[in-house]
C-alpha cells in the first residue's frame, strides 16, 4: 500500500532522516515511536509532500510519488493530520468539512452553484459519525484542543483517504479523550478499510491498536515489527530507559 | 426562500431604486457624484475578492483598472467598436494582463505578493505614461466619447434624460450585472475554497487544493471586473489618463475596501460611497483633504477596526459575510 526506499533528508547538515525504508499493507496499522526529536514528524512530511527528500523514494499503491506537491498527494488518496492542529480555525466545522468534500469532488473551481447547501446530507454524515453534530455551527477555532482535532479528523477523512497519517492523534487530551479516540480510530480503520500510520508518545495507545510497530531513532529505524518483538528489543528499551516503556 | 435571502434581496432591490432615483431627485451634481460612487464600489468589490475573500493583499489593482480603461476608450475611440464589445473587451484585457501578472505574484506569499503587484502595476503606469503612440502619454487618451444611448429613447421616462444622467443608468446597470455576478462566485465552492486559503493556506493544500491555481484564477478574475469599471471610469471621465494606473490609485482603491470592510462583500462599496462622499465635502471646504483623510480614517479604523459594514453586521448579522 504504502512504501518507502531510503529515505534521507538533512536540515543544512543536521541529518533528520536516514536511510528509513519500510512497507505498510493494505489495512494495516502502523505506530511510528520514538523520543522528541527522533524525526516523526519529519518522515511523515517526507510522505505527504511537505518536504523533499534529499534520496529515497516513497511509493503509493505502486506509483511513485517523491517529490510531487502536497495537494497532489492528497488527491491521489493519502490524508493526514499534522502534530500541531490544523484546521480552518475562523471557520465553523461545518464548514471545515464541507470545504473538504468540495475539495475531494473536484469542485473548487465550481462559481456558479452556492456553497452553503451543497453537500449537506455529506458533511453532515460525517459530522455525525465523529460526534460532532452538535457543534455544527461553532466557530472551529472556539472548541476545546480535543475538539479540534476531531475536526481535523474530519477534514482529513472527508476526502475518502486510502492511506491516513496522523500525527500524534491524542496529544494534550485527558485519559478519558483519549480512549474515546482510539475507539474512534478503530471503528473507522475497520469501516473504512484505511492504512493507518501514527505516530504517539503514549505506549498505551500504541500497544492497544498498532499491528506494527516501527522506533525511530535519531533518524534511523531502529526497530520493526510486532509490537510484542518491539517491546522486547533491548535496543528499544536503552533507548527508552525511565521513559514510558512497560 | 430563506428568511435572510428575502432580506438580501429586499435590501438589496431598495439600494438599486434609491441609486436610480438620484437622478430625477438630484442635479446633474449627484449625478456625477454618484456614477463615481458606483463605479468605484465595482472597483473596490473586485478588489475585495482578493483582499477580504482569498487574504491577497494586492497594492497595484489600479493597474487593471487603467488598463480596462485604456482598452476601451481606446477601441471606442481609434476603433469604433460598439460600446457594449468595448467595454468587454476592456475586461479581457484587465484578466488577461492579471492572468500574466498573477503567474508570478502568486509564487510570492504576504508583503512580498504585495511588492510584486506594486511593482507590476508601477511597470503599467510607466508604460502607460511613455507610449505617446497608444496611449497619448503623459497627455493622457482624451475625448473618449460619450456611447451611443439613443436605444434607450424608446424607454417611458429614461429616454428623456440627459446624456449624463442616461450614463449613468448604463453604469447603474452594467455594474449591478457585475456586483451580482461578483457575489455569486463569493458564494460558490470556489468562494468557499479561497476563505480556506485564506485562513489557513497549509491545510487548504493537503484537502488536495492547487493553492496557486485558484489564487491565479481569482487574481484573474479580479483583473477582469477592474478591467470593466476601468471601462466606464474612462468614459464618465471623458478621457484615461495614466494616473488611473499610479500607485495613489491603488491605494485610494485599498482604503475604501478596508475602511468599508473587508470581511464582508458589501462593505468596499460603503467604503467607496463613505470616501467619495467625504473627499467631495472637503475639498470643496479645504484644501487640506490628505490631512483630514488620515484623521477621519484614523478615527473610523479605531472606532471600526473591521470597517463599517463590519460595525454593522455585528448588530445586524449579515449573510455576506465571509466567514471571519
Ligand atoms: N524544517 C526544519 N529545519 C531544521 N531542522 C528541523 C526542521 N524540521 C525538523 N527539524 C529537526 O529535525 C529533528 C526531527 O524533528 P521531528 O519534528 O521530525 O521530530 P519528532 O520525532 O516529530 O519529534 P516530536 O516527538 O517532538 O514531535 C529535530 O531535531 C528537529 O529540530
Ligand atoms: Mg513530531
Amino acid at each position: 500500500m504504502l512504501e518507502v526506499r531510503d529515505l534521507r533528508k538533512s536540515f543544512s547538515g543536521f541529518v533528520a532522516t536516514s536511510d528509513v525504508s519500510f512497507s505498510v499493507r493494505r489495512k494495516q496499522i502502523l505506530a511510528v515511536i520514538g523520543p522528541n526529536g527522533a524525526g516523526k514528524s519529519t518522515l511523515f512530511n517526507l510522505i505527504t509532500g511537505h518536504l523533499a527528500p534529499d534520496r529515497g523514494e516513497v511509493l503509493l499503491e505502486g506509483r511513485d510519488i517523491t517529490g510531487a506537491s502536497p495537494h497532489r498527494i492528497c488527491r491521489m488518496g493519502m490524508g493526514r493530520s499534522f502534530q500541531r492542529t490544523n484546521i480552518f480555525s475562523r471557520l465553523t466545522v461545518y464548514e471545515n468539512v464541507q470545504a473538504s468534500l468540495i475539495a475531494h469532488q473536484g469542485r473548487g473551481l465550481n462559481m456558479w452553484r452556492r456553497s452553503d447547501a451543497q453537500l449537506r446530507d455529506k458533511t453532515e454524515a460525517m459530522l455525525q459519525s465523529l460526534g460532532l453534530a452538535d457543534e455544527c455551527d461553532t466557530v472551529a477555532g472556539e472548541l476545546s484542543h480535543g475538539g479540534q482535532k476531531q475536526v481535523e479528523l474530519a477534514i482529513a477523512l472527508a476526502g475518502e483517504p486510502r492511506v491516513l497519517l496522523l500525527d500524534e492523534p491524542t496529544a494534550g487530551m485527558s485519559a478519558q479523550e483519549t480512549g474515546e479516540v482510539i475507539r474512534l480510530l478503530d471503528r473507522i480503520v475497520e469501516e473504512r478499510e484505511l492504512t493507518l500510520l501514527f505516530t504517539e508518545h503514549d505506549m498505551d495507545v500504541v500497544f492497544s491498536i498498532a499491528h506494527v510497530v516501527a522506533v525511530l531513532h535519531q533518524g534511523r529505524i531502529v526497530a520493526n515489527g510486532a509490537p510484542e518483538e518491539v517491546r522486547r528489543d533491548a535496543l528499544v528499551r536503552s533507548i527508552y530507559l525511565g521513559g514510558g516503556m512497560h | 426562500m430563506r428568511r435572510q435571502t428575502v432580506t438580501g434581496v429586499v435590501v438589496s432591490a431598495a439600494l438599486f431604486v434609491i441609486a436610480a432615483t438620484v437622478p430625477v431627485l438630484g442635479s446633474r451634481y449627484y449625478t456625477f457624484v454618484a456614477t463615481d460612487i458606483v463605479i468605484f464600489a465595482m472597483l473596490a468589490t473586485s478588489l475585495n475578492l482578493l483582499v477580504g475573500l482569498s487574504g491577497l493583499v494586492s497594492f497595484g489593482h489600479a493597474a487593471y483598472f487603467g488598463v480596462g480603461a485604456y482598452v476601451c476608450g481606446i477601441l471606442m475611440k481609434a476603433g469604433g467598436v460598439p460600446f457594449l464589445a468595448a467595454w468587454l473587451l476592456g475586461g479581457v484585457g484587465g484578466a488577461l494582463l492579471a492572468g500574466v501578472f498573477g503567474y508570478f505574484c502568486v509564487r510570492l506569499t504576504r508583503v512580498y505578493f504585495s511588492m510584486l503587484t506594486l511593482a507590476f502595476a508601477q511597470i503599467v503606469w510607466a508604460v502607460c505614461f511613455k507610449w505617446n503612440d497608444v496611449t497619448g502619454g503623459e497627455q493622457g487618451y482624451p475625448d473618449v466619447p460619450m456611447p451611443d444611448l439613443a436605444f434607450l429613447d424608446w424607454l417611458p421616462w429614461i429616454g428623456s434624460l440627459r446624456s449624463g444622467d442616461k450614463f449613468y443608468f448604463v453604469v447603474l446597470m452594467l455594474a449591478t450585472v457585475s456586483m451580482l455576478a461578483m457575489r455569486r462566485i463569493a458564494n460558490s465552492s470556489f468562494g468557499r475554497i479561497l476563505t480556506c486559503i485564506r485562513d489557513n493556506l497549509e491545510r487548504t493544500q493537503f484537502i488536495g487544493i492547487d493553492v496557486r491555481r485558484h489564487q491565479l484564477v481569482v487574481f484573474t478574475i479580479a483583473g477582469g471586473f477592474a478591467g470593466l469599471a476601468g471601462g466606464l471610469f474612462g468614459i464618465f471621465n471623458r478621457g484615461v489618463f495614466p494616473d488611473f494606473c499610479y500607485w495613489p490609485k491603488s491605494a485610494e482603491v485599498l482604503i475604501m475596501t478596508i475602511l468599508g470592510g473587508m470581511y464582508s462583500f458589501w462593505g468596499p462599496s460603503i467604503g467607496a460611497a463613505v470616501l467619495i462622499i467625504l473627499n467631495q465635502y472637503i475639498v470643496s471646504r479645504t484644501e487640506y483633504w490628505p490631512l483630514v483623510l488620515g484623521a477621519i480614517m484614523l478615527a473610523l479604523l479605531f472606532a471600526f477596526p473591521r470597517g463599517i459594514a463590519g460595525a454593522v453586521g455585528a448588530a445586524w448579522r449579515s449573510r455576506d459575510r465571509f466567514n471571519a
